[in-house]
């Protein structure tokens, strides 16, 4: 009690003068926490910040790496997408010529064969018009010879005038057919 | 003798000086003594303890240790140097915002109460012994002796009339003033704010035993103190920032190609 009444009543420190305990002590703290901190905190703090930075960077990168390779994936089918579709359009083209050769082709053949057939219907028309009218020629001389010697009571003798008579007869007929027939 | 015998009796005695110059606790070690001590170890045990094992995904403590030390480095050191040099000051003005910061903090922190830069030697070793060798050694190192001279009391671009007047103002300023202003800033801002908590908390108390109508107001003077607490949290987190801001900007003044 007397002690601290002492102390209180003395006079009390001026607070603007420091006191050198307390400069030498605040010294020493304070260059031992920087020493602590210089030493062993920064270091670390800056190591992981350079690592962070660099992991940073490095995922940045690969990123790139893996947006440059999906791009090229990409061109790559899409390269391949117009080769197939090229392709594609060359198949179809190719099948429409080909499908036009043959539809020629068949029309060909079928031209071919109407005109064979034509022509041998043609053919046959004309041989049994041929062998009709060797018929008709002889048939018809004779009829008319017979009706002839009927109408006029003679009997034309002479073989080589009848001939001529009948054969003159159907060179006019004929020629009277003919241009109808043609 | 007197003061005692009031300061026991039911007249009211307002805080002072005294209240800042407790008897030592033993031998000569006083209580500012062992706070600075203790946060000293308390900033380098957080640091040693975050710093042990970094992660790049940083978990919940790691996070907190990197924002302060982020904004030591990025936010005042790099700010205030430049992104060339700034590298090698960034422990230092760490350091410096730390130590500031907990000792001011102490003020607020129940049972230890005491800012220890409300005693001016601890921030006087700070800014005199450690600062102020720190920012013209790197000056003199960067620009030469009559170079730095030059660099620090001669601004660029001022009439050659005014420099018999301006270069004893600079060299005032820069080698004499500053690291003084430094130190008093911190200490003038603790001091004070340390004076008022005490005022009225001490005011409070003395409403509420000691009067008999007057114990109505003690909570308004204990709600002032609240208040004031808060304003004391804001003022003591600014002046380290500020501390370490202001050591920041003078290397950088000093290390700078031009002003």
């Amino acid at each position: 009690m007397y002690r601290t009444l002492i102390l209180a009543a003395e006079e009390p420190h001026n607070p603007v003068v420091p006191q050198l305990a307390e400069v030498i002590l605040g010294l020493v703290a304070f260059l031992l926490l920087f020493f602590v901190i210089k030493k062993f905190v920064s270091p670390r703090f800056e190591a992981l910040y350079a690592e962070r930075t660099a992991k940073i960077e490095g995922g940045i990168e690969k990123a790139e790496q893996a947006q440059a390779e999906a791009q090229r994936t990409l061109e790559q089918y899409k390269e391949q997408l117009a080769e197939a579709r090229a392709e594609a359009a060359r198949i179809r083209d190719d099948a429409r010529a080909e499908g036009l050769q043959i539809i020629e082709e068949l029309r060909e053949q079928a031209q071919a064969e109407s005109a064979r057939i034509v022509a041998q219907g043609q053919h046959q028309l004309d041989a049994q018009r041929a062998q009709i009218v060797a018929e008709l020629r002889a048939d018809l001389g004779r009829t008319a010879v017979e009706l002839a010697s009927k109408v006029v009571g003679e009997s034309l003798e002479d073989e080589a005038r009848r001939r001529g008579t009948v054969d003159r007869f159907l060179n006019e007929l004929d020629a009277v057919a003919a241009p109808a027939s043609k | 003798m007197t003061e005692m015998v009031l300061a026991s009796g039911d007249k009211f005695v307002a805080p002072g000086v005294k209240d800042f110059f407790l008897p030592p606790i033993f031998g000569e070690v006083t209580k500012p003594m062992v706070l600075l001590v203790l946060s000293i170890l308390i900033i380098g045990a957080f640091f040693i303890a975050a710093s042990r094992n970094l992660k790049l995904i940083p978990g919940k403590f790691q996070f907190a240790a990197e924002s302060v030390y982020d904004f030591g480095r990025n936010n005042i050191t790099r700010e205030q140097i430049g992104a060339k040099d700034f590298k090698p000051f960034v422990p230092l003005i760490l350091t410096i915002f730390c130590f500031v910061l907990v000792n001011n903090l102490f003020g607020l922190i129940p049972i230890i109460q005491f800012p220890t830069m409300s005693h001016i030697g601890f921030p006087l070793a700070v800014s005199l012994l450690v600062v102020y060798p720190v920012y013209h050694f790197v000056g003199f190192k960067r620009h030469g002796f009559v170079g730095y001279l030059k660099h620090q009391t001669v601004p660029p671009g001022a009439p050659w009339f005014v420099l018999p007047l301006l270069i004893p103002i600079e060299f005032f300023q820069k080698f004499i003033l500053n690291p003084l202003t430094l130190a008093i800033r911190v200490f003038a801002a603790m001091f004070a704010g340390h004076l008022l908590l005490l005022v009225f908390t001490l005011a409070g108390e003395f409403l509420l035993l000691n009067g008999g109508l007057t114990v109505i107001v003690a909570p308004v003077s204990f709600a002032f103190a609240l208040a004031l607490t808060f304003l004391e949290a804001l003022i003591m987190c600014l002046q380290a920032y500020i501390f370490a801001l202001l050591s920041a900007s003078y290397i950088g003044m000093a290390l700078a190609e031009e002003h």
